[in-house]
C-alpha cells in the first residue's frame, strides 16, 4: 500500500477543514473544522509510524488526541460564554472589537 | 505469496472504500445546511480514520479513536448544539459571504501539499508484516509512552486537567 494514499487523504482532509473554518458562520462549526484538520495530522502521523516501523508516531497521535479533547471543552465553553452574554453563536456577529 | 498478495489487494480496496466514505462525508461536515447533520457526518469521518488505523495495524490508536473522539468529543459537539440553540432549521445560511474564496484557499492549498507529497514520497511504499503488527499493540505503545514518553505523558495529563479546570471557570454561571 502506498504511503502516499494516506498523505493526500489526509491533505484533502485537512483541506475541507480549511475550507469550513474559512466558510462557516456557526462557532460550533468551525470548531467541528478544527477537529478535520487535526485528524488529517492523526492519519499523517500513524502512517509514516506504520512506513518507519517506529512507534513515536501512534504515541504522539495519543497526545494530539489528548490536546483536541482539551480543545474542544475550552472552546465549547467559549462559545457557551459567548450565547450567554450575546445571545448568538453567529461569528460574524461577534465584532465588539472592530472600531 | 499470493496469500500475500491477496492481502494487499484487500488492504487497497478497504483503503478505497474508506476513502470515499471520508471524503464524502467531510464534504458533507462543510457544506450541510443542518447542524446536527454535520455532526452525523464527523462521526463518518472520525470512524474511518479508525479503520485507516487498523488498516496499518495501529489497534490501539484506533480504539483511542473510537472512545475519546466518537464516544467523548462527538457527544460534546451535541451539547454544545443543544445549549447553544443553534437553529435547526437553517434561518439563513450557515455559510458566510467568504465561500468562494475560501473554496479557491482551500483548492491551491490541496493542489500546493499533494504536489510535494507526490514529488516526495511517491512510489513509497507501507510494507505489511510481522513487525508491523507487533507496533501498534497496547504492550508497545503502553510502554513506549511510560519509558520514552514519560514526561510528555506527564505534561499532556496536567495540561488536560488545567484545561477542563478552565472550561468550568471560564462557562459556569456567577
Amino acid at each position: 500500500m502506498g504511503l502516499n494514499q494516506y498523505l493526500i487523504l489526509s491533505a484533502f482532509l485537512f483541506c475541507t477543514g480549511i475550507y469550513g473554518v474559512l466558510a462557516r458562520k456557526n462557532a460550533v462549526l468551525v470548531l467541528m473544522s478544527i477537529e478535520l484538520m487535526l485528524n488529517a495530522v492523526n492519519i499523517n502521523l500513524v502512517a509514516f509510524s506504520a512506513f518507519r516501523e517506529v512507534v513515536a508516531g501512534q504515541v504522539f497521535a495519543l497526545f494530539v488526541i489528548t490536546i483536541a479533547a482539551a480543545e474542544v471543552g475550552v472552546g465549547l465553553a467559549i462559545v457557551l460564554l459567548i450565547y450567554r452574554n450575546e445571545r448568538t453563536s453567529d461569528l460574524d456577529e461577534v465584532d465588539q472589537l472592530k472600531g | 505469496m499470493s496469500g500475500v498478495v491477496g492481502a494487499a489487494v484487500a488492504q487497497n480496496i478497504a483503503f478505497y472504500v474508506l476513502a470515499v466514505a471520508m471524503a464524502v462525508a467531510a464534504i458533507g461536515v462543510v457544506r450541510s445546511q443542518n447542524i446536527v447533520h454535520a455532526a452525523l457526518y464527523l462521526v463518518v469521518v472520525l470512524a474511518g480514520a479508525a479503520g485507516l488505523y487498523i488498516l496499518v495495524a495501529a489497534e490501539f490508536v484506533a480504539w483511542v479513536q473510537v472512545l475519546i473522539y466518537i464516544g467523548a468529543i462527538v457527544i460534546l459537539f451535541l451539547f454544545g448544539i443543544m445549549l447553544t440553540r443553534a437553529p435547526m432549521r437553517s434561518t439563513g445560511s450557515l455559510d458566510n459571504s467568504q465561500r468562494w474564496a475560501s473554496v479557491v484557499v482551500s483548492l491551491f492549498m490541496f493542489g500546493v501539499i499533494t504536489a510535494l507529497l507526490v514529488d516526495a514520497y511517491g512510489g513509497k511504499e507501507i510494507k505489511l508484516n510481522d513487525r508491523l503488527v507487533a507496533l501498534g499493540n497496547t504492550n508497545t505503545v503502553g510502554s513506549s509512552i511510560f519509558r520514552d514518553y514519560l514526561v510528555p505523558f506527564e505534561v499532556v495529563s496536567m495540561l488536560l486537567l488545567a484545561a477542563l479546570v478552565g472550561a468550568v471557570v471560564i462557562a459556569r454561571r456567577d
